[in-house]
């Protein structure tokens, strides 16, 4: 089910390192119209910059590809943050999911997703081998000005 | 991504600034590797004083360089872990692999 958004945007990079933070900071300057927590936009900030850097690491390895960053402010002051990419897919999602598994070599912890589950609310990993990945995040921010009025 | 090495008497300080992202994070890895075996040490402290951001990227640094202590029969902390990075620490559990000060 789509929910609703009041504000959206779409942000598509090449497959390079550099772009991590240009990504994270991207998003989190979007979030930042939702005023949230520092540590909630911390939280968002760390969150992409890992679904981010497993589309680069591991979509396209040893090629570039396009990776797309998919922002909306969904009603509730929900931020939804989707990151798609066309790369070669997760053969078994449900293993990838779990804490310390990795396929990047002794460079990566194999922390990505437990960390992306662990600061955001909601975590959707849908993937087709030969196909590409997407990731999809959902965090309700507390909206500071409303709880001080 | 910046890495300052302080030797004295096999004790080693890395002070880390910067953002620690899987982009920093390959050539910090490296260095960090580097300025170990050069100088031996019985004692590495990381200090992460300077690290403005840090996602797991830095977690695979920590390990490494335990990892490289171990084999050396030294021992390692970390140190000055700024709020973020302390997060991502906590939420990976490496709290209770290495030693956070």
């Amino acid at each position: 089910m789509k929910r609703k958004s009041s504000n959206e945007f779409t942000l598509e990079f090449l497959s390079r390192s550099a772009n991590e933070g240009f990504a994270r900071m991207a998003v989190a300057c979007f979030a930042a119209q939702m005023d949230p927590t520092l540590n909630e936009l911390e939280d968002i900030k760390t969150a992409v910059s890992e679904a981010v850097t497993n589309a680069i690491v591991h979509a396209y390895p040893n090629a570039l590809g396009k990776v797309t960053v998919h922002g909306r402010i969904c009603e509730g002051n929900v931020l939804e943050i989707t990151v798609k990419d066309r790369g070669r897919g997760i053969p078994d999602v449900n293993q990838a999911r779990q804490p310390m598994f990795t396929t990047g070599g002794e460079e990566r912890s194999g922390m990505g997703f437990t960390i992306m589950e662990s600061f955001m609310d909601h975590l959707v990993v849908k993937s087709v081998v030969g196909r590409g990945t997407s990731v999809q995040m959902r965090k309700k921010l507390s909206s500071r000005l409303k709880v001080q009025k | 991504m910046e890495l300052n090495a302080k030797s004295t008497d096999r004790n080693l300080l890395l002070e880390l600034s910067g953002e620690l992202d899987h982009h920093g994070a390959r050539d910090a890895i490296a260095e960090t590797e580097r300025a170990i075996d050069a100088a031996l040490p019985r004692r590495l402290m990381l200090d992460f004083s300077g690290v403005t951001f840090m996602d797991s990227s830095g977690i695979a640094l920590i390990l490494r360089a335990q990892k490289r202590m171990q084999n050396l029969g030294g021992s390692m902390v970390v140190c000055h872990v700024p709020q973020q990075a302390k997060r991502v620490l906590e939420a990976a559990g490496i709290c209770r692999l290495v030693a956070v000060r």
